[in-house]
């Protein structure tokens, strides 16, 4: 084709009948594309139906958020109530008081479990023994493969009055507390499982961007007499910080969703004043107490701050670092 | 100095591990003896929890009620063992929990391998618009009620094995993954086959995935861990105890114990303490088994990933 396109122009006849499939191609009509490729549009039957039912399907659910909803009736709604639902939520205090925690949780997770995998990337690097390299890295990715079922239920007894927890309270002269019900305690315990379970596997995209850098740039910086923090600070750094950004971004954009599933597992009534988040509030006003409309009214708010947030993020990323998604 | 080692070549590699010896100072010997101290200690720590769940397993109930089960277990005896195997409920869950990690992975891998195969062709005609609609989907969702809506009320799949297996079925991150392996599929040889006569459907079947092996193997095994530890899907739309996988079996068995009425007393989070840990070990016991393979697997299917996220 590109030998084609390379025949001097004004030539004869059966040059220009030669460049003519060029041209097609720039007209290249779906009926076109559809006979050439019929078989390859097979294979898209079937996951695009999949995405149009599953995925957009109830994205047009959400419109119920503007309209009343009746179980067995429509399931787009059967009347128009405009932002009823929206009025609703914002002026409900229990909603603001869940807002506030899923912003507290949702930073205070951000804060820690961005970082430290950064920082416990840069600490295997620094490892010599590559045996011991390898025996962290074993153990430290192990709980990400456990079910969030298996987690709380290990945060629960550990946290239990008779938990490892309270022993160790015991052993120091403490009174043990049972912790999961002392609302203070939850977000500690919140964040201290996910610093357990994601903090291990989240150096794999680090390590794999550590060994990108060029050497050649530690042994200059070496010959200038840079030493290891500053080779660190000035070369390590830099180079992870395009793999930094987008895992800032990706972060950002689950921010409003905050674990929803093991908060849902390791939240009890007696704590809700800090455990309660947007997303199991919603589960329970939406779900257990079947408000479908209002339910989705939240849901979609969540859905488009979050969106809302990944977009800046991304926008904010690419100005100042130059590292986007898209 | 400088200009004298680098004028000759014998130099260069004689100044190498004396650089080094030089630059490690007092401060960095020191930093590097603190560094693998803790690490040793991020390794305890990841691995405590795990050891205290063995321990606690093995242990009988009142060492367990007295708080003196730590690292080994207390009053050795496998009878809790007995009595979770003796539960007939928790062999029908573990069971479906196979059941339905073996059909959730064959309907997720046959949908994101086609959809991965036919997006990752460079001439095909709105490759990019069926590559986005997916990539739209990771970051804007219908929510929980819509969805609750669709699966239980419009489709009916209630209390099937569907409402599990179906709705979580392309996961966007593994479809990429896929994606990017297979534009980077050596073009000569579909060419070759294409010209030899085969069809897409052939050089697909008896071409591609043949010589796709490790990242379809990389799929399943991420496919197949996400159904094995998932419970929320089935939680919501599963109603009957017979359907149950064995991760919600558990969630009901943790929830019965420190539920409502754990806050009258301590006992009742203590009567199910060894329960809770022998039926936790028991479901993640395929998954440890796995565990060499599925590290392996897993690093290689992220790295992959991250070529082209």
């Amino acid at each position: 084709m590109a030998l084609r396109t390379a025949a001097p122009p004004g030539g004869t006849t059966a040059q220009a009948a030669e460049a003519r499939p060029v041209v097609l191609r720039n007209k290249d009509t779906w009926a076109r594309a559809l006979r050439r490729d019929w078989r390859l549009y097979t294979f898209l039957v079937l996951p695009v139906l999949f995405l149009l039912i599953f995925r957009y399907l109830p994205m047009l659910g959400n419109v119920i958020a503007f309209r009343r909803f009746r179980p067995g009736g429509n399931i787009f709604g059967d009347e128009w109530v405009g932002l009823y639902y929206f009025q609703m939520f914002i002026q409900n205090q229990q909603f603001w008081t869940v807002f506030a925690n899923t912003v507290i949780l949702g930073l205070l997770t951000l804060l820690i479990c961005f970082p430290l995998p950064i920082v416990l990337a840069l600490m295997l690097n620094e490892l010599r023994s590559r045996r011991f390299k390898r025996i962290v890295q074993t153990l430290s990715y192990l709980p990400h493969f456990m079910s969030i079922v298996i987690v709380a239920g290990i945060v629960l007894q550990l946290t239990s009055i008779t938990g490892t927890v309270n022993q160790v309270v015991d052993l120091f002269g403490g009174t043990p507390v049972a912790l999961m019900q002392q609302p203070e305690w939850f977000r500690t315990i919140y964040v201290s499982s996910e610093v357990w379970q994601t903090v291990g596997w989240g150096t794999i995209l680090y390590l794999a961007a550590l060994t990108t850098i060029d050497d050649q740039l530690y042994e200059a910086s070496r010959i200038d007499g840079a030493n290891r923090w500053q080779q660190t600070w000035h070369i390590t750094l830099p180079g992870i910080r395009p793999t930094m950004m987008v895992l800032l971004i990706l972060n950002i954009g689950s921010f409003m969703a905050v674990g929803f599933e093991k908060v849902l597992l390791l939240q009890n009534p007696l704590i809700y004043s800090t455990a309660d988040v947007i997303s199991t509030y919603l589960y329970r006003v939406g779900i257990q107490s079947a408000q479908f409309s209002y339910g989705t009214a939240i849901g979609l708010f969540e859905a488009v701050i979050g969106l809302a947030l990944v977009l800046s993020a991304n926008f904010a990323s690419r100005r100042l670092v130059g590292a986007s998604l898209w | 100095m400088v200009t004298d080692t680098f004028s000759t070549t014998p130099d260069i590699s004689a100044v190498r591990p004396q650089a080094s010896t030089i630059k490690d100072t007092t401060g960095y010997r020191v930093f590097r003896v603190v560094n693998a101290i803790v690490l040793l200690g991020v390794c305890v720590v990841t691995l405590y929890p795990f050891i205290n769940l063995f321990a606690k397993a093995f242990s009988s109930e009142g060492y367990i009620a007295a708080g003196e089960v730590n690292l080994v277990p207390r009053g050795f005896n496998v009878e809790t063992f007995q009595v979770v195997l003796g539960d007939p409920m928790f062999w029908i869950n573990y069971r479906n929990t196979v059941v339905y990690t073996l059909v959730g992975t064959a309907i997720a891998m046959a949908l994101t391998t086609t959809y991965a195969y036919a997006i990752s062709r460079r001439n095909l005609k709105g490759r990019t618009f069926f590559t986005g609609i997916a990539v739209f989907t990771m970051f804007f969702g219908g929510g929980l009620i819509p969805n609750y809506i669709l699966v239980a009320n419009v489709l009916g799949m209630r209390n099937t094995i569907w409402a599990v297996v179906v709705p979580s079925a392309i996961s966007v991150f593994n479809l990429l993954v896929m994606k990017s392996f297979f534009e980077n599929f050596p073009q000569e040889l579909e060419e070759a086959a294409a010209i030899d006569g085969m069809s897409t459907y052939g050089i697909f079947f008896r071409i591609v995935l043949p010589l796709s092996k490790a990242v379809l193997a990389t799929m399943t095994l991420f496919y197949a861990v996400g159904i094995w530890n998932s419970w929320f899907n089935s939680f919501l739309y599963l109603d009957e105890k017979e359907l149950f996988p064995v991760t919600v079996y558990l969630r009901n068995l943790i929830a019965a114990a420190s539920g409502p009425g754990a806050e009258a007393g301590a006992d009742t989070i203590q009567i199910g303490a060894n329960i809770q840990s022998v039926t936790m070990l028991l479901t993640v016991l395929p998954i440890v088994c796995l565990y060499p393979f599925l590290q392996k697997y897993f690093v290689s299917g992220v790295m992959l990933g991250s070529v082209k996220g």
